[in-house]
């Protein structure tokens, strides 16, 4: 039986006083609470974060320097003023990974178990998560700007414009949120986060970021032109005042308009797939 | 109906009928189960008998595809966000934060299910005494033993005294200190008046700690009944001899057989002669006593509760087995 050991009387009762629960459910606190978490995680853990970051600076590096060189801006430019925001844009996407694989480890450890067993609202999982990660790339988007100023990028444009560059980066990194979190739902095994961190580099080379699609051949210019990667990065060029590198062609017309419409189109997407593959868990 | 007798309360966990199939396979047959508010209940079973699922199911975790489950007679399908203010679910896997501290962890749950900051802290720290973690409570959880993030594991599910407690597999595991220590918590827990519904491969952790036994298998409740009124359906226990001579082997089992009274078994590759009695500390004697008369020298005797596989080979022993149809 069960009570042949009876509670030591001086320890605190494991049952809770009545009515300890003083907060109603409410998605947006309970997001922040889940978000709370990943910056404890940095705190504690700071140096996978700190190794992100590091890894695009030396990406800048890299091309900016050692490739930069060689490589030719139509319409003439600074190739590190060219470079800076495409490496912005990249940034956003190579965070895709950083989501999915957040979102596979819970789902992995039970973590996310624990979550669905709570009585919180469904989306605060994923928007725990959104907060989360979009915090984390505004920081990683000051470091490399500020990593871009010491080596001599300059916006060149006045702060509304500015402004609406740095909205718009954001804008892509939301909308890759919602692929992320259904990639981590949907494919839990390390194998598939193998992929996606594999996948990602031609989907990042394949666009505008490091070279002008007007120096590809034709075919692969056309690939890296409808990226929306490029379309970001093509729109941040021009609202940062520096060479866009596209001399003709609807991009030259309307990166802003395709930087603000490729995301939407994702989000209509894979917003709706990661909600279902969230509800899918209970399958 | 479930075949135990239904308690003057309602049953805080009342399933009927649960049928749940992945693909071609059935994960839950058939589930019967009712558990009387503040009661252990064990769901023993082997693996792949469907207990894990069961719990998830009933902990509003996956969806079944028929019958029918309430909590505190709340719809576990229809009021799910109501359930889950009730239940508190240990799975198998731990559900902590590895990189956070323990505290941290506690509060974080707290928290989200809706405790203010402040009283959230002052529960932290009763769970952390609790369940003995206060001098871990600021380390991370990356470098707790298995007992330890077990306990946490259970605080963790109890900040809000849930109605149900779901434990999946506690112990499993777990080195035989971890084990003891996760016990003591159980007990504790129940102590406290937390009904609980734990899953366990093991009898005697079944035997140890649940009032009422839910015997599992192929995803049905195939015998019901406390720990004493299963082991009298099981048998006693086993006692068994391994002769020196293994050309004696017959000899031994015919002077078991006759100091027992019962036809042992025999198995020729371990030299095992094997009984059951139902008291085997009073058997043992009579048969040393009986090998030792026909000068039959023994490597081993040895004395133990019967193996889940034996309770199942029994269970489900077609001559013998009332309960299949019971339900």
């Amino acid at each position: 039986m069960t009570t042949t050991t009876p509670p030591t009387p001086s320890r605190p009762a494991i049952a809770a006083a009545p009515g300890l629960r003083d907060r109603r459910s409410n998605p947006l606190r309970e997001g922040a609470l889940i978000a709370g978490r990943d910056l404890l995680h940095w705190v504690r853990e700071p140096w996978g974060f700190v190794f992100g970051l590091a890894f695009n600076l030396m990406l800048v590096l890299m091309f900016g320097f050692l490739f930069g060189g060689a490589i030719e801006v139509p319409g003439e430019g600074d190739y590190i003023a060219f470079l800076l925001p495409g490496m912005f844009a990249l940034a956003m996407l190579f965070g895709l990974e950083a989501t999915m694989t957040a979102m596979a480890e819970d789902s992995k450890r039970g973590i996310t178990d624990r979550f669905r067993s709570l009585p919180i609202a469904s989306a605060s999982v994923a928007l725990g998560r959104a907060l989360a990660d979009l915090a984390n790339s505004v920081v990683g988007l000051a470091v490399l700007m500020i990593g871009g100023l010491l080596i001599g990028w300059r916006p060149t444009t006045g702060p509304a414009e500015i402004a609406l560059g740095v909205v718009l980066l954001l804008w892509l990194r939301f909308a890759l949120l919602w692929v992320g979190i259904f990639l981590g739902l949907r494919f839990r095994g390390t194998g598939a986060t193998t992929a996606v961190q594999v996948l990602v580099w031609p989907i990042g080379f394949l666009s505008t970021v490091f070279v002008s699609a007007e120096t590809m051949p034709g075919w692969l210019g056309v690939i890296a032109e409808w990226n929306p990667v490029s379309a970001t990065a093509t729109a941040a060029r021009e609202l940062f005042g520096n060479p866009t590198g596209v001399t003709s062609g609807w991009l030259a017309e309307y990166a802003v308009l395709a930087a603000s419409v490729w995301p939407l189109v994702i989000t209509l997407v894979f917003l709706p797939l990661a909600a279902s593959a969230y509800r899918g868990l209970r399958r | 109906m479930t075949p135990t007798p239904t308690p003057t309360p309602p049953p805080t966990l009342l399933a009927h009928g649960l049928r749940k199939r992945y693909g071609s396979t059935t994960a839950l047959d058939g589930f019967d189960l009712a558990v009387a508010r503040g009661t252990v209940h064990g769901l023993l079973g082997p693996n792949g008998a469907g207990k894990t699922t069961a719990v998830r199911c009933l902990a509003t975790l996956t969806d079944f595809d028929e019958g029918t489950a309430s909590i505190d007679g709340l719809d576990v399908r229809r009021q799910p966000t109501s359930v889950r203010e009730r239940i508190g679910l240990v799975g198998q896997f731990h559900a902590v934060d590895e990189a956070l501290t323990a505290r941290q962890n506690l509060v974080l749950f707290a928290r989200l299910s809706g405790v203010s900051k402040p009283r959230a802290r002052r529960r932290a720290d009763d769970l952390l005494a609790a369940f003995t973690l206060a001098d871990a409570a600021d380390r991370a959880v990356s470098g707790f033993s298995g007992g330890m993030r077990r306990r946490l594991d259970i605080a963790a599910s109890l900040v809000l005294t849930p109605a149900i407690l779901f434990l999946d597999e506690p112990t499993t595991g777990l080195d035989p200190r971890g084990r003891a220590t996760v016990w003591q918590a159980i007990r504790e827990v129940a102590a406290a008046g937390t009904t609980v519904l734990l899953t366990t491969q093991y009898l005697d952790e079944a035997d140890q700690l649940a009032d009422c036994i839910s015997v599992m298998d192929h995803g049905r409740v195939i015998a019901e009944g406390t720990p004493a009124e299963l082991k009298r359906r099981i048998g006693g226990d086993r006692v068994t001899i391994v002769p020196a001579d293994g050309a004696r082997l017959a000899d031994a089992a015919l002077v078991v057989g006759r100091a027992t009274g019962t036809e042992p078994s025999v198995d020729a590759d371990t030299r095992a002669v094997t009984v059951e009695v139902a008291d085997g500390a009073a058997a043992l004697a009579p048969i040393v006593r009986a090998l030792d008369a026909e000068a039959l020298e023994v490597d081993d005797v040895a004395l133990r509760r019967p193996t889940l596989d034996e309770v199942f080979l029994h269970l489900t022993a077609p001559a013998s087995d009332p309960s299949r149809e019971a339900r």
